[in-house]
């Protein structure tokens, strides 16, 4: 592999999960980071991504539904006298 | 004396707040199990979900880990947290269960995910050709920006829709992007939860979130 190649966009969005991960090694960092200076599309890909993974995180909590919470405590009374 | 903080031995075992509630549950006090059902029931159900489609079994499985958590209270040693205890208590319902229905797909130690050719995170078709003069695999056309579309990025209907989309990956990618993005589980607590390695938890992970990104584009482009 040519180190001193530059990324193509192609090769940078298959590194992004490395790259949130700080996984890539210093060397592999540095490319990627150089191509998204002057890259406006990679950007906006990077930018993309952190939006998916943020949505991800704030998908609806629930609360237990009273029912299950009921039953769940009638068993926790029945183990706690057995 | 080295200036240093001591390293922690292991970052995954229980922490003070996991002992504290074990000791209470062990006590047999309502108010720590109460506190512990709060907490985790409904990510139960989530991850339930992972392994059997129907919310109702979903639930059951959740219920019977609650009953695995009493009766194994006693063997908890806080060598893993306890969030990583329960979900292992959970793994096996829900993975007994899916048995039951005959589709389970077990890990292999020998199964390695970055061997398995996978779909590229973007459509080859969005890039120039390999032969092109000047910008060969650039970009053909820049992804458009998503900003001015918050509202409809946070709408109810959008979380709906990826949850859609999370139920049509792949078991392992449901599970790594479940607990990770969703949970927000670290790295190595899914590592250690699912029995895969780091670079593994990665590709899985990769996978799930480009597929889940390209599905988001295509949905807002389709509005």
């Amino acid at each position: 592999m040519d180190d001193e190649q530059e990324l193509t966009c192609q090769e940078l969005v298959e590194l992004v999960t490395e790259y949130l991960e700080g996984a890539l090694s210093p060397e592999d960092r540095g490319r990627f980071e150089v191509h998204l200076a002057t890259c406006p599309g990679c950007q906006t890909y990077l930018e993309q991504m952190r939006q998916t993974i943020e949505l991800l995180g704030r998908i609806t909590e629930e609360m237990i539904p009273e029912r299950a919470k009921a039953d769940l405590l009638h068993a926790f009374r029945t183990w706690k006298r057995g | 004396m080295a200036g240093s903080a001591p390293l922690d031995p292991s970052p995954l075992a229980a922490s003070e707040d996991d002992r504290r509630l074990v000791e209470a549950l062990r006590a047999g006090d309502e108010g720590a199990f109460t506190q512990l059902l709060e907490r985790y029931h409904t990510t139960l159900v989530r991850l339930a979900m992972i392994y059997v489609t129907d919310r109702a079994v979903a639930e059951e499985v959740a219920q019977e880990t609650w009953l695995g958590v009493l009766q194994g209270i006693d063997r908890f040693e806080g060598r893993a947290s306890l969030k990583t205890w329960i979900f292992h208590i959970l793994l096996n319902c829900a993975r007994t269960r899916r048995h039951r229905e005959a589709r389970s797909i077990p890990f292999s130690a020998f199964w390695n995910p970055a061997a398995e050719p996978g779909e590229p995170a973007v459509e080859p078709e969005r890039f120039l050709p390999a032969d092109h003069p000047t910008w060969p695999h650039h970009w053909n056309a820049f992804p458009e920006c998503w900003s001015g579309l918050e509202d409809r990025l946070v709408a109810r209907e959008t979380y709906a829709y990826i949850r859609q989309v999370i139920e049509t990956l792949p078991l392992h990618q449901r599970e790594v992007i479940t607990l990770r993005d969703i949970d927000g589980w670290t790295a190595s607590e899914v590592c250690a939860a699912l029995g895969i390695s780091e670079a593994n938890q990665r590709v899985l992970l990769h996978r799930a979130r480009s597929r889940v990104r390209r599905a988001l584009e295509q949905y807002l482009r389709e509005q």
